[in-house]
């Protein structure tokens, strides 16, 4: 049998990439990364708002790669009414294209070897078994050889696909989304503001996250089931247009978050799936930039674990290990945003006005999720497990 | 199972390569690179999903077929300038 030329190809290299091949390269394994694109970080494709818990527990805060530190929501509900909850620990507005590049060096730091511009395009076999992968390095086709796999290929992935597993997310899960970075604008420096009816988002929200004074990422996400009568540039659009007219746009992309349940198999013989690829965001948030990276994190340790035992069985625990940390919990945030993608307009407006009821030091997100359920009685059983817990 | 009639179209220089097509497309029917995106046509069953998945209406359905539509951007917007 030919040589392995690596222990583990991470494929993609953003915050779940980097993060699987940081631990699995920390691990003693021999570790190569590969993306696509030609830079790591860039474009970003994100609101950038993550939980100063969250982060914190893979690198230290640091100004370079924040835009904004926040430490409230508002919650807008249609009939413009609004509420200010605090936001427990509080949390940061990223600068994704220096804080992906960051966590990149972290790899490269932990020994991982980094290449872009370089797409995989097929996976390599032999008697019907993953060797490596076959990639396009700037325009030169080439086959790397390694014992695993790890697919953290973001929305857009496919590597699953060839390894047999079936990562199609249902479109009612897709949320397809639109933002712009808007400048020269009011913004409350440390409130995420999310919006919330039919004629802003129908069954989403959209949002609007600081990065500093006078700029912030608007943004917003719709189902693709609802994105059929009207895309999400169009709301967009008009949002931007009553609001801010005169705003400029330093970024305008498009993007997709697959805000479903954890992927029915995310392990596949020596092919294990991260992130986004393996639908490891929180689904009534949208945001996957944490869960993806402790999903990149377990991956990371057990390949590494299973390279030093000589084991590949042992990549199964991956899928153990994820659902007792994280998957679980994604089963029960699934059902509580069935239950709130359904509520109509008036709703949220109720909503909003009984939490407003409360004393302000009263209206938590609990407290909010409280007076929601007197509007949908069906999902007190889903969130006592989330606050149980 | 694949149809022999394309009817879905990617409309030249309009996409910002994001993904979101081809996280719902359940054929795996389409290529996405960098800077470069296309329909794989022998796998592409016209379900229209990505129609509705992309954000920024890129991708058109045409039940007479595509065979007649532009697949690239004109090489230049404007006539090249010419010196004396
Ligand atoms: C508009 C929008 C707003 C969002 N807002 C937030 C937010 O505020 N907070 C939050 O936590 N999350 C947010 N998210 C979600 C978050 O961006 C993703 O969950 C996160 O980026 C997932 O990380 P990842 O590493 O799995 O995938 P990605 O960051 O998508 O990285 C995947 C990488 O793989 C590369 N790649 C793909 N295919 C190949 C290939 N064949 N060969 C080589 N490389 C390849 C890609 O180029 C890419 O760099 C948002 C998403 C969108 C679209
Ligand atoms: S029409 Fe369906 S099968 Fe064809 S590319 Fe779009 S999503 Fe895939
Ligand atoms: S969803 Fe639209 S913008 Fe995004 S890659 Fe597909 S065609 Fe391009």
């Amino acid at each position: 049998m030919k040589k392995f030329d690596y222990d583990v190809i991470v494929v993609g290299a953003g915050p779940a990439g980097s993060t699987a091949a940081r631990y699995a390269a920390a691990g003693g394994a021999k570790v190569l990364m590969l993306e696509k694109d030609r830079d790591v970080g860039y474009p970003v494709r994100c609101g950038e708002a993550v939980s100063h818990e969250g982060v914190s527990q893979f690198i230290t805060p640091d100004p370079k790669w924040i835009a904004s530190t926040v430490t409230k929501f508002r919650l807008v509900a249609p009939n413009g009414n609004s509420v200010i909850p605090n936001l427990d620990g509080g949390g940061y507005v990223l600068e994704r294209r220096i804080f992906d590049y960051e966590l990149a060096k972290i790899a490269a730091d932990a020994g991982a070897e980094v290449i872009t511009k370089a797409y995989v395009y097929d996976l390599l076999r032999e008697n019907d078994a993953v060797v490596g992968v076959k990639v396009l390095i700037k325009d030169q086709k080439t086959e790397i050889r390694a014992k695993v796999v790890i697919a953290a290929d973001g929305v857009e992935s496919r590597v699953g696909k060839w390894a047999g597993m079936d990562t199609t997310c249902h479109i009612k899960d897709m949320e397809s989304c639109a933002q712009m970075t808007l400048s020269g604008i009011d913004v409350e420096e440390d409130v995420l503001d999310f919006y919330f009816g039919d004629s802003i988002s129908p069954g989403g929200y959209l949002w609007v996250f600081p990065k500093g004074k006078s700029t912030a990422n608007v943004g917003l996400g719709l189902s693709v089931d609802a994105a059929k009568k009207k895309s999400a540039i169009r709301f967009l659009h008009e949002f931007v247009e009553r609001k801010y007219p005169k705003a400029a746009m330093l970024t305008h992309i498009a993007g997709g978050v697959p805000c479903a349940k954890t992927n029915p198999e995310i392990v596949k013989g020596n092919v294990i799936l991260v992130g986004d690829a393996a639908h490891q965001v929180n689904p009534v948030s949208g945001g996957g930039i944490i869960s993806g990276m402790i999903g990149g994190m377990i991956g990371g340790q057990v390949a590494a674990e299973a390279i030093q035992s000589g084991e590949l069985k042992f990549l199964c625990e991956y899928e153990k290990r994820w659902h007792k940390r994280l998957g679980w919990r994604h089963d029960v945030f699934y059902n509580i945003k069935n239950a709130i993608s359904r509520f109509d307009d008036s709703t949220l407006n109720n909503i909003c006005d009984s939490a407003l009821e409360l004393p302000v030091e009263k209206r938590t997100l609990g407290a909010i999720f409280r007076a929601a359920l007197w509007n949908q009685p069906s999902m007190i059983i889903d969130v006592a497990k989330v606050f149980v817990s | 199972m694949s149809q022999s009639h394309l009817m879905i179209h990617i409309v030249p220089g309009k996409c910002d390569y994001c993904g979101c097509c081809v996280g719902v497309c359940p054929e795996d029917a389409i290529e996405l690179m960098e800077s470069k995106i296309a329909i794989i046509e022998e796998r592409c069953t016209n379900c229209r999903k990505c129609v509705w998945a992309c954000p920024w209406e890129v991708i058109e359905f045409h039940r007479e077929g595509v065979t007649e539509l532009p697949k690239h951007t004109p090489q230049m917007l404007n006539e090249p300038v010419k010196f004396q």
